[in-house]
């Protein structure tokens, strides 16, 4: 048996200090220890982008990191963005243009189009579509999802 | 998928990096983790112990000194994309690390675990062996120096010991190079990708360095395709009749689901033309 990693990871503004075994990959770290199942398992090979999270600020896929990995890091999920009676810019535009059917790959998608808004505010279709490259939706066709982060992007997006 | 059991110790200097490598059984190096992860969760690679490289200072950023632009094994692809320095000083390289991957890897992926992890379909490799660049490699045996045409030798392989790490990759700044690449769309590895550089003088090209990568098990240079550039005009009959003959006697060309080796050579003619025609552009 490996000797566990004390990890102290900081997510969505609350800090949790916890042994880990190293194996242990972030989205099991957040779906199992902390009962946030927002962030999803798809693929499990790093493809489809359903884990997606934030990590210091940039996008990574949860599934291809290790929890040890983001010790002392600040860690965004989901969760962490809006609430129910105060949905994120991109939120409600997911909301209002139909970006979603089954909704599986939403989260990671999400936390996909605001790393793009943050790094580029008024990205034009393409880059839309480049911003979201990591990230595979098998229902929308894509089309609505752009449209969805064109409504966030027309909002303005806060981070 | 769970990877099977390691000891995981974080290394704060690359000494101490170096230090924990020669010490520790059946050690590897882990920086962004994405070629190494999902290896390590498909059971294919199973270490004792993980050195993280992720955190020393050392080893990361991106800098020009006397002359030569040097970019920090540990630098994320997402940084070398948008390096101001890069794309004034050597454009080919920062187009490269945008075309890896998608945004999500390119924030975590590095150029030293590109380079070590040799992907017969990586993209660095190809622009490496077009840029000449050298990487700066430190070991329990203290430094040495390997051009990027001796350092790839095989698929996966690599002129790099046990102990050592690579701490850098040094080139002279570049305009005229330029990287086409055929995108798998799921994982965006290169089907096949091509580097152009070329110097050209008083009307003609003087030296001419191809790379490809995505063909057969490593990047290689394509010096058929050089020798028909020098000495000639940098226009676009030029360029027709070298990629016309890219790939021509290359065997052991690669054949999987997503290209058959008949695909592979018709397009890499194609993306060589595309390449060339980039660097052109940019002379």
């Amino acid at each position: 048996m490996s000797e566990k990693a004390t990890v102290s990871i900081t997510v969505n503004g609350k800090v949790h200090e916890e042994e880990v075994e190293p194996r242990l990959l972030l989205v099991h770290f957040l779906r199992e220890h902390l009962g946030l199942t927002g962030t999803h398992v798809g693929c499990d090979t790093s493809q489809c982008g359903a884990c997606t999270v934030h990590i210091d600020g940039a996008s990574a896929k949860s599934c291809t990191v290790f929890a040890a990995q983001a010790d002392g890091s600040e860690v965004t999920t989901i969760e962490g963005v809006g609430s129910q009676d105060n949905l994120h810019p991109m939120q409600e535009g997911f909301w209002e243009e139909h970006g979603l059917q089954c909704g599986y790959c939403t989260p990671g998608m999400i936390m996909s189009a605001i790393n793009l808004l943050n790094e580029n505010p008024k990205p034009t279709e393409k880059e839309i579509r480049e911003g979201i490259a990591g990230n595979l939706c098998r229902c929308t066709g894509y089309q609505h999802i752009v449209k969805a982060v064109q409504y966030a992007a027309e909002k303005g997006v806060v981070r | 998928m769970i990877p099977t059991e390691f000891d995981y110790k974080r290394a704060t200097s690359l000494d101490e990096a170096i230090q924990l490598l020669s010490s520790s059984s059946e050690a590897k190096l882990l920086a962004g983790g994405h070629s190494l992860i999902p290896l390590m969760k498909l059971r294919l690679s199973e270490p004792e112990t993980l050195v993280d490289i992720g955190r020393i200072p050392d080893i990361k950023g991106i800098r020009e000194r006397e002359g030569k632009i040097g970019i920090g094994a540990g630098t994320t692809h997402h940084e070398v994309e948008t390096s101001d320095l890069l794309r004034e000083k050597a454009p080919v390289v920062a187009d490269c690390a945008g075309e890896i991957g998608d945004p999500q890897v390119r924030n975590r992926g590095t150029l030293g675990g590109s380079l070590a992890h040799a992907d017969p379909a990586a993209d660095y490799p190809a622009v490496m062996l077009a840029i000449d660049a050298e990487f700066h490699i430190k070991g329990g045996n203290g430094w040495r120096t390997v051009k990027a045409s001796d350092f790839f030798q095989d698929m996966f392989t690599v002129d790099l010991a046990d102990d050592e790490i690579i701490v850098n990759a040094m080139f002279d700044p570049i305009q005229s190079a330029s990287y086409a690449k055929l995108h798998q769309r799921a994982s965006h590895y290169a089907i096949i990708g091509v580097a152009a550089a070329l110097g050209v003088e008083n009307g003609l090209i003087q030296w001419a360095r191809l790379g490809l990568t995505g063909a057969i098990g490593y990047a290689v240079r394509m010096p058929n395709v050089e020798e028909a550039l020098i000495g000639k005009q940098p226009e676009q009959d030029t360029i027709d009749a070298a990629a016309g003959i890219a790939g021509d006697g290359l065997e052991d060309i690669n054949s999987d689901l997503h290209a058959s080796a008949e695909y592979r050579r018709a397009m890499i003619k194609v993306f060589t033309r595309r390449a060339l025609e980039g660097a052109v552009a940019r002379l």
